[in-house]
């Protein structure tokens, strides 16, 4: 099946993949947004705790597809690795940070005996909250502004800054990017709050910080789109490969791929109409689901005019001709044939990661769940 | 050349990316075992309905849940660290590599988080019977992920299943099953993730004899010794069994690991076993590295290697000399010949680069070479001596004794894992016994052994990656890639920093890890839990 495609299909199939792993990494990192606000919503242990455990029982899905995000790049798309990780040290690293932080502040928090007390470990929450969400968006951003790299001609890849990643968070194109991310995690989390914390104050509270947070994340995410649109992106020429400066570039993109125009504004309409909805309507606590498959599609739409269309997904400003292609970066046919086999599977993972969240989520946490011997708490 | 290298980089990396693996590997073995006693205990409780089981699995539980968290923080710095400390590398074998990486994520580190969230908080939210095949499918997850990461290792040790393209200058998946079903894989996993097996029975075993000796929650301690006791011996023969088989692919697709691990200079037939050995001084002689391994004191077994080795007690093993200088014999090419034939391949790969877009002949004449099977076998399998070559032969010669792994740690630590793993074994024969005959809990001696075992199977689970990662070296793709060419072009002091960074997070996880652990369990089944 999959091995009569040609590379280049399998190349594309790759990048929807990996594009997709992003997207459901960005809403699930509504688990990031929650850290950062357990004491702005949580005025009470017992609430504080609440949130925690509410958090608790759904990081492990961010971390995991952030993993898995890795694991599928690098297998996908290893020149990308080789280059990105080996080269933005200190961005990756510090993303790491963030995420070996939080994998043990849950587990640890409420444990007896654990040496840093319970605030060390909230304050890891909010770190990796802070730090990971917008690392990882200006990161991402990098995919549009290009980064200082060379390639030569055995692949070996060497960063020409001394900064090693750090020149990307000084950037303030992709600042926005990270900025936005983090802002539009904070609404997630707020919104994931209102839908699964059986709490009126926790209710409450969150609904007047959800316009709090839209505000800005508004401003810094139309300030990203439309510097954007607006500027050269990073095109290939099919015929020679040659690397080169086109004006308005990603915004000819979304007008050749319609419906990749489409997807991007059906995403965002279904964040503004999750959010909408969650701020103007009583008592609604559904708009994580229309704001969450929204952040889905805006993201999926914007990683394909990355990578789509002729356009160098991880392009380098100190050598054009070194940017990084879906084509001139990828694994070879054999293995990407090979794992479009195992990605059969991901619909399977999709169906029993469903079927157990409806098992555990029947009804809202609250105070009671908590105070009950019988369950693990956070 | 091997002037171009920036050793204190490699040194730094390697450090880096050892003290990851091995905190890693501190936590990971108990988890892999652990979880499986864990679902044979809640078996107990679904099976007879007695809550004394389910007390049992809910307080082995909450040690598997503190363990399991920094098993996946030190899980991910590894992700990240093939590519951030090891970028030449995750592009020269990333088309292999990487697969294993992406369905380890896809198949079993879903399975892992979706089913360890039902098994923690889904007591009272789903049936019996649902929460006890979460218990399994997390036990499954677990260890699948082991295994594809293990798969991946096992590769790194015995490469095959791939071909080199000279166009991307990478090599390339060819046969995934190749991959996969490598006997290095097979025996690889089994013995990795038994010895976990092995680890957790100890564990738990300890822990429960510290129990009978406090006299508290005695039905508790006895019947968890029971199931970790049956478990763990069953997974000690085959750890023994799956290291036998282990030790024979090393023989045969790492003659210098094994002539290191036993610290075999001179090869023989009838080559002896030792059984156990003590070095006293080693000189430095570059030229000489093994030769002049003194032991203070040796106990041999006659033929033992030979037969270890290659199931025949008049075998030839190749010592160290042997495989560094040749022997014609036995048919041994010395490292010499092997660095010429890899700077050639080295060098033709080159010339095939220059020749792109300017010589399409000569392009094309390189190019059939590396489709050329026999030029293969004979020149490009030994591409990673190539980084070795000198023109001057004084130099060459010294450099082929760099080819050679740490004699005394490889030695020592083969050695504690194996005198450690039989002591494993006899442990579980010697308490089962006593549960036969009742008389466990009178046992002191055999009590107290039971707790101080648990340190030495972390030390022999330790000892075990040593053998495997320290004596591969210099080799980080044995035959095809050395260490110091894997790694990533950055500055040293930037490694520095972030090793540091790690040696501090690491201590401070592991101080409080530990305390956590020792108040859990000093709290008891009964009480526990948290604040």
């Amino acid at each position: 099946m999959f091995g009569d495609l040609s590379h280049l299909a399998l190349q594309q199939y790759w990048w929807i993949i990996v594009s997709l792993l992003a997207a459901l990494l960005v809403f699930l990192m509504f688990v990031q947004g929650g850290q950062t606000l357990i004491y702005t919503i949580g005025k009470t242990n017992m609430e504080r705790t609440i949130l925690v455990n509410t958090l608790g029982r759904k990081w492990e899905f961010t971390f995991t597809t952030l993993v898995t995000f890795g694991g599928a790049f690098f297998a996908s798309f290893p020149l990308f690795y080789s280059t990105s990780f080996g080269g933005a040290y200190w961005v990756w690293m510090a993303i790491l940070f963030a995420f070996v932080l939080q994998a043990i502040a849950y587990e640890f928090r409420s444990r007896p005996n654990n040496v840093f007390g319970a605030r060390t470990y909230e304050t890891f929450l909010l770190i990796n909250g802070l730090l990971g969400t917008i690392l990882i968006g200006t990161a991402v951003a990098t995919f549009f502004t290009g980064s200082a790299f060379s390639v030569n001609d055995m692949n070996q890849s060497q960063w020409e800054l001394k900064s090693h990643g750090l020149e990307a968070a000084l950037n303030l194109h992709n600042l926005s990017l990270g900025l936005a991310v983090f802002f539009l995690a904070r609404v997630l989390g707020l919104m994931y709050f209102m839908n699964s914390v059986k709490h009126d104050e926790v209710f409450r509270r969150a609904k007047k910080h959800l316009l709090i947070n839209t505000i800005p994340f508004l401003v810094f995410f139309l300030t990203f789109v439309v510097w954007l649109m607006l500027r050269d992106g990073f095109a290939v020429n099919p015929e020679t490969k040659e690397v080169l400066m086109e004006p308005y570039k990603y915004f000819r993109n979304l007008l050749a791929m319609p419906l990749v125009l489409i997807l991007f504004l059906l995403g965002v309409v279904g964040v503004l109409l999750g959010i909408g909805a969650s701020i103007l309507r009583n008592d609604c606590t559904k708009g994580i689901w229309a704001s969450g498959i929204g952040t889905v599609l805006t993201v999926f739409s914007m990683f394909l005019i990355a990578g789509f269309n002729n356009t160098a997904f991880y392009p380098s400003t100190y050598d054009l001709q070194s940017s990084l292609t879906i084509e001139n970066s990828s694994s070879s046919h054999f293995t990407l044939t090979a794992m479009s086999y195992v990605s059969l599977m991901v619909p399977f993972v999709f169906g029993y990661i469903w079927y157990v969240w409806k098992a555990m989520n029947n009804k809202p946490i609250d105070e009671d769940e908590m105070k009950s011997g019988d369950v693990h708490v956070y | 050349m091997l002037e171009n290298i920036d050793l204190s980089l490699v040194n730094w990396s390697r450090a880096q990316f050892a003290l990851t693996a091995m905190f890693h590997w501190l936590f990971v073995p108990l988890t892999l075992g652990l979880s499986f006693i864990i679902a044979f205990m809640e078996t107990m409780y679904v099976k007879t309905g007695d809550q004394e089981w389910k007390r049992i699995t809910k307080f082995w539980m909450k040690l598997f849940g503190i363990n399991f968290a920094i098993g996946v923080a030190t899980g991910i710095i590894l992700e990240f660290e093939f590519g951030t400390n090891w970028s030449n590398y995750s592009w020269f074998v990333g088309d292999i590599f990487g697969a294993p990486l992406a369905i380890e994520g896809i198949m079993a580190f879903f399975m892992e988080s979706t089913f360890i969230a039902v098994m923690f908080f889904g007591w009272d939210k789903v049936s019996k019977r649902f929460h006890l095949t979460a218990t399994w499918l997390t036990a499954a997850g677990a260890n699948l992920s082991a295994l594809w990461i293990l798969v991946a290792n096992a590769w790194m040790q015995n490469p095959v299943g791939m071909r080199f393209n000279p166009e991307t200058a990478r090599n390339e998946m060819e046969s995934f099953w190749d991959v996969f079903l490598s006997p290095s894989a097979v025996t690889k996993f089994l013995h990795t993730t038994t010895s976990g097996y092995v680890l957790a029975a100890v564990f738990v075993v300890g822990i429960s004899s510290w129990f009978l000796l406090k006299k508290r929650h005695v039905l508790f301690a006895k019947r968890s010794i029971v199931i970790a006791a049956i478990f763990g011996f069953v997974s000690s023969v085959m750890l023994v069994a799956s290291g036998d088989g282990s030790a024979r692919d090393v023989a045969k697709t790492q003659p210098m690991k094994f002539a290191a691990m036993e610290s075999l200079y001179e090869g023989q037939t009838q080559a002896p076993l030792i059984a156990i050995g003590l070095f006293g001084k080693e000189h430095d002689d570059p030229m000489h590295r093994g030769s002049d391994q003194e032991f203070l004191m040796k106990i041999e077994i006659p033929n033992m290697l030979s037969y270890l080795a290659f199931l025949k007690v008049d075998a030839f093993v190749p010592g160290i000399k042997d495989l560094v200088l040749g022997n014609e014999e036995y048919n041994i090419m010395s490292y010499k010949e092997k660095i010429l034939r890899g700077y050639e391949a080295q060098q033709t790969l080159r010339a095939f680069k220059d020749a792109k877009g300017h010589d399409d002949a000569e392009h094309a004449r390189l190019k059939a070479k590396f489709d050329d099977k026999e030029w293969l076998d004979n020149y490009f399998r030994y591409f990673g001596y190539g980084n070795y070559y000198d023109p001057n032969p004084e130099q060459l010669e010294l450099n082929a004794f760099k080819i050679v792994p740490p004699i005394s740690l490889s030695f020592y630590a083969f050695h504690i894992m194996v005198i450690l793993g039989g002591h494993f074994m006899l442990l579980f024969m010697v308490v089962l016994w006593l549960i036969y005959r009742k008389k466990l809990e009178s046992n002191k001696v055999v009590l107290y052994t039971a707790l101080w075992t648990i340190p030495l199977a972390y030390i022999a689970s330790q000892a075990g990656w040593i053998v495997a990662e320290v004596g591969r070296q210099p080799w980080v793709i044995q035959d095809l890639m050395p260490t110091m060419t894997a790694v990533s072009k950055i500055d040293t002091s930037s490694v520095m920093i972030t090793f540091w960074l790690f040696t501090i997070t690491f201590v401070a996880l592991a101080v409080a890890e530990v305390k956590i652990m020792v108040k859990q369990i000093k709290n008891g089944p009964k009480e526990g839990g948290h604040k």
